[in-house]
């Protein structure tokens, strides 16, 4: 008995400390209206939206955010969304080829030591849309967009949350709330709107203020593969890809992490038997 | 049990000619035929487990730092765009590193309650829960620095409210803080004294794991019985009894460890991290990793920061003065049932304690529920529960220890190792188990 009571409570302290953290500033449920494949324990990426979402993020999400930790070759990786079996070094692969072509590196000649632009290659990374965060801000009413690339790592619910803030942005205030200039009201965006709200201070509105003018609507991309552009198709497919352009391992890591638990559980079931049969002669006392 | 005789033989003539210049075979052949008492439990199996993590961290720590680049400008990318994309298995390397951390503290913890629940701090064992506290503190001060070398915002933010910490101590205050960050701010120079730190240390904890392993086998193992072994039928040689024991115990811990690095790998980390440090944003709310959360609670719940810093300070201290405020000859909580119901609550505080290190200190417990202010809070804020489960971490070590280890009449403890499982007798007196060892 105490053993056992001792064990729960040693787990109850491991669970507790695991708990989430309680933030001043209020958010909306994240919207569950979406499933994508790769959130179960053993999901994989689904390429096609992964294609989907790269052209979301090339022709709407890259005017403003940069994406300074991918290279063009990373688009070409196992997993990755344009990953292609024929061509294992992602460098030749010739989607990733086209992709960095239409680029413009900058770079410095050999021969004259002049700065030029030259087109991309496959080892280029993306290039920010501004040359720095001053500039970054100025254009954007004084907010940076944030880099894209661990974007959907570096908020808590992932893709969840990326897809819930992207339509959700431009939400109707609701009535006391003042939306200040050049921003958006968004209930899906952790924040706190109380300064800006008069009316019953029990029911101060959840979410917060967004720079980002709504990104999506219908039609926004035309996809390749004849998926009906929608709002919510293309922000689920976008949320994929930055789950991917944060977690771009993921596939890699839960096939190798299958065959890991296989073998542990092999090898304690023998550990195990080792045990038993060891012990068997002996008492424990 | 130092005087366990050796019963090494040298097999071959370089064997006998190594053993007369240096019988380091010999050592590890006694290590391995030390008599263990042949009653301990899975709890037991913590200390292979954690030697098993130190050996994860260094390994993989080695890895790491040859891709690492310990610079304000460069720490974040070389990280996650080196490390994480562009080294071989680095995904992997720094997945079982920074999980490795949450293991270690998690196995360490676990070995903890069991020295505190089997008595193992009592003579003739203090040294060794000596070093044993050293080591836990030398891992926090590892753990904590390494946490800083990613350069993400809670890295960097973290860094700061911690060594800012050092700022309260009157006249050297200041001077200590400029010293640990090597300037006036947390910058570079601290990243770079951070990350020469968190390589040395890990060498420091593993001497300090030596001494640790030499100051258990000079008494030997303690047990969940708690009275020291009487005869070699009480015994069992370690190997192969303990080995194949602690390796099964070793292997199941991995399968634990390997579901939070393949499947998991950023749950026991915050969100913020992700983004690069950033000295102009604070954050909304900054906390430690879980494992310095209830040390991170008792620091607040004190309103001065000089006591708040001395009773975090305390919080550790008591753990080092706990052999000799603990009166009681009876080791092992097994027949302490008062002193054990206290110790159960002591793990509530603590995870009390945890839990409110985590939110926000005036986050209220009871939701929707504004009670009287009382000392800047109001009494239904986490940080009037952080004061009551701090008020009880310390009254458990200096008050209830004490006074219990004095008026507590314990059970019947058995007079040795093996009669409890072959013939629970009862009524034992006292006195016969819990006379002093008079090994030393």
């Amino acid at each position: 008995m105490p053993r056992k009571l001792f064990a729960a409570a040693t787990a109850a302290c491991l669970l507790s400390m695991a708990g989430p953290v309680l933030a001043g500033s209020t958010q909306a449920p994240l919207k569950d209206d979406v499933h994508w494949s790769f959130e179960s324990p053993l999901g994989m990426y689904d390429q096609a939206q992964l294609q989907r979402g790269f052209k979301v993020y090339k022709e709407v999400c890259s005017a403003c955010h940069s994406m300074n930790l991918v290279a063009f070759r990373n688009l070409g990786d196992p997993g990755g969304p344009f990953w292609n079996p024929k061509y294992p070094n992602p460098n030749e692969n010739p989607a990733v080829k086209a992709i960095a072509k239409d680029y413009q590196i900058a770079d410095i000649d050999n021969d004259s030591g002049d700065a030029i632009k030259r087109p991309g290659t496959s080892a280029d990374y993306f290039v920010p849309p501004f040359a720095n965060k001053a500039a970054a801000a100025a254009a954007n009413g004084g907010a940076v967009p944030p880099d894209m690339s661990l974007l959907s790592a570096a908020r808590e619910g992932g893709p969840r949350y990326i897809y819930s803030v992207v339509t959700g942005d431009g939400a109707d205030a609701p009535p006391g709330l003042t939306i200040p200039d050049g921003k958006y009201y968004d209930p899906w965006m952790n924040g706190d709107v109380s300064s800006y709200y008069k009316g019953d201070p029990h029911k101060i509105p959840v979410g917060g203020f967004i720079a980002m003018p709504p990104p999506l609507i219908d039609d926004r991309v035309a996809f390749d593969d004849g998926t009906k552009a929608t709002t919510k198709q293309e922000a689920q497919d976008v949320a994929a890809f930055l789950q991917w352009a944060a977690d771009p391992k993921m596939e890699e890591r839960k096939q190798l992490g299958v065959s890991v638990l296989i073998f542990l559980l092999i090898f304690s079931g023998i550990l195990y038997a080792s045990y038993r049969q060891i012990w068997s002669k002996v008492g424990h006392g | 049990m130092s005087d366990h005789p050796s019963t090494y033989q040298p097999g071959s003539a370089i064997e006998r000619w190594l053993d007369t210049r240096l019988p380091i075979v010999r050592f590890g052949a006694d290590l391995m035929t030390f008599p263990t008492p042949r009653n301990l439990n899975y709890w037991y199996t913590f200390g292979g487990i954690l030697a098993f993590c130190l050996g994860v961290q260094i390994v993989t720590g080695i890895v790491l730092a040859m891709h690492y680049d310990a610079s304000g400008a460069g720490a974040f990318l070389s990280v996650n765009r080196g490390i994480m994309r562009d080294v071989n298995y680095g995904w992997l390397i720094r997945g079982l590193h920074a999980n490795g951390a949450s293991m270690f503290f998690i196995a360490v913890y676990l070995h903890i309650l069991r020295g505190l629940y089997y008595g193992s701090y009592k003579a003739p064992r203090e040294v060794l829960w000596l070093l044993g506290c050293v080591i836990y503190v030398l891992m926090m001060a590892t753990a904590f620095m390494g946490y800083v070398l990613p350069w993400g915002q809670m890295s960097f933010w973290g860094a700061k409210v911690i060594t800012s910490l050092f700022g309260a101590f009157p006249v050297i205050g200041k001077p200590l803080t400029a010293l640990l960050w090597g300037g006036f701010a947390v910058d570079d120079p601290t990243l770079n004294r951070f990350f020469s730190l968190h390589y040395l240390l890990p060498f420091v904890i593993a001497a300090v794991v030596g001494l640790h392993i030499w100051a258990l086998h000079v008494p030997g193992n303690n047990n969940p019985v708690g009275i020291e072994v009487k005869s070699k039928a009480d015994t069992l040689p370690f190997h192969p009894y303990y080995t194949v024991k602690d390796l099964f115990a070793i292997s199941v811990f991995m399968i634990l460890f390997a579901v939070f690095v393949f499947f998991m790998p950023e749950a026991l980390g915050k969100v913020d991290n992700q983004v690069m440090a950033d000295p102009l944003k604070t954050p909304a709310h900054i906390v430690p990793e879980w494992y310095l959360l209830p040390f991170y609670a008792i620091l607040r719940a004190i309103p001065d920061k000089l006591l708040g810093v001395l009773g975090l300070a305390g919080a550790l201290g008591v753990l080092f003065a706990l052999p000799w405020l603990d009166f009681s000859k009876v080791k092992s909580m097994r027949y302490r049932p008062t002193y054990r119901t206290f110790f159960f609550v002591w793990i509530v505080a603590c995870a009390a304690l945890g839990w409110c290190g985590s939110q926000e200190p005036d986050g209220q417990i009871i939701k929707g529920f504004a009670g009287p202010i009382f000392i800047d809070y109001d009494i239904n804020s986490v940080t009037w529960l952080s004061r009551i489960a701090s008020l009880y971490y310390f009254a458990y070590f200096l008050v209830i220890t004490p006074l219990l280890g004095l008026i507590e009449t314990p059970l019947p403890v058995p007079d040795s190792l093996f009669t409890p499982v072959l013939s629970h007798p009862a009524g034992v007196p006292v006195g016969a188990a819990a006379a002093p060892e008079t090994k030393g």
